[in-house]
């Protein structure tokens, strides 16, 4: 998945914080994606890949943990420009995250396409969950990664 | 509630999504869309997404089962429109949106949905003229 020296190595350069709790909410943090996105100059099918991992993540965030956060950031790895979003909920944790992490695996009524989907979108990511206390979801995808 | 307007033409209906789909709205589109196969007794369905940006797993499922909800009340669905974009993605999320049919514009959908219920119609015609004849 990560390695964490790459993750160091990495600057944010600018931050926004948007709070989930409804539906609507969800619309409203793909369109601030999309003006980041836009920002840093991503191409369009990025931009799509980037916005598809963040919807598929606030829909998770709202069916399982009643919403949560989600943190913007453009991050600067020196050479390239990027998104990071981490997504933070807190919900109930997901048991076995290997388990999640396969195709077709759900435990509520959806495909089970979600979280392995999200990740062949982005070009990093990380899941960290404890049981009982909730999830956080980090992506980032580069502007021409 | 927001609710996405469908449009009806002859045997078909017409839904344009101009808006950004969130998840109650597509729930509703399949259902008031399956409502009206059902009371219009539509012989197809054309659904244009050029305006969509984003296809995630929940949407695409929708839009398979709109397809798969239809065919079983004897309507065919094509969708139309879909974003260069949005295809790449939907592959890379593992959606491949099999049966479902789908052309590049309206038009080229249109004609799609007419070659689909082509056949029974010109048999319809055709009995009539055999029934006109008989009764000449």
């Amino acid at each position: 998945m990560t390695t964490k020296t790459s993750l160091l190595m990495i600057l944010s350069l600018s931050k926004d914080n948007i709070q989930i709790v409804r539906e609507q909410d969800s619309v409203f943090l793909k369109n601030r994606v999309k003006e980041v996105a836009v920002k840093i100059k991503m191409g369009l099918v990025n931009q799509t890949r980037l916005i598809t991992a963040a919807s598929e993540l606030v829909r998770n965030m709202l069916r399982y943990a009643n919403g949560g956060n989600c943190l913007i950031e453009i991050v600067s790895s020196g050479k390239i420009n990027g998104v990071r979003l981490t997504f933070s909920d807190k919900g109930p944790g997901i048991p076995d995250i290997t388990a999640a992490m396969r195709d077709g695996f759900s435990t509520g009524k959806s495909l089970g396409l979600g979280l392995p989907g999200t990740k062949r979108l982005v070009n990093e990511f990380e899941i960290k969950s404890k049981v009982g206390e909730g999830t956080q979801v980090t992506i980032l995808k580069w502007a021409n990664g | 509630m927001d609710r996405i307007p469908i449009l009806r033409m002859g045997a078909f209906l017409l839904v344009t999504i101009q808006v950004d789909l969130y998840d109650r709205l597509a729930l509703t589109l399949e259902s008031d869309l399956v409502q009206m196969v059902n009371k219009t007794g539509a012989k197809g369905v054309l659904i244009d997404i050029s305006a969509v940006s984003i296809v995630d797993s929940f949407m695409g499922r929708i839009i398979g089962n709109i397809a798969s909800m239809s065919r079983i009340l004897d309507a065919a669905t094509v969708v139309v429109g879909m974003q260069p974009a949005v295809a790449i993605t939907l592959i890379e999320l593992g959606l491949p949106l099999k049966g479902v049919h789908t052309a590049l514009d309206m038009e080229k959908g249109m004609n799609l949905l007419k070659s689909m219920i082509h056949i029974p119609q010109e048999d319809d015609d055709q009995d009539l003229t055999t029934d006109d004849s008989i009764a000449e």
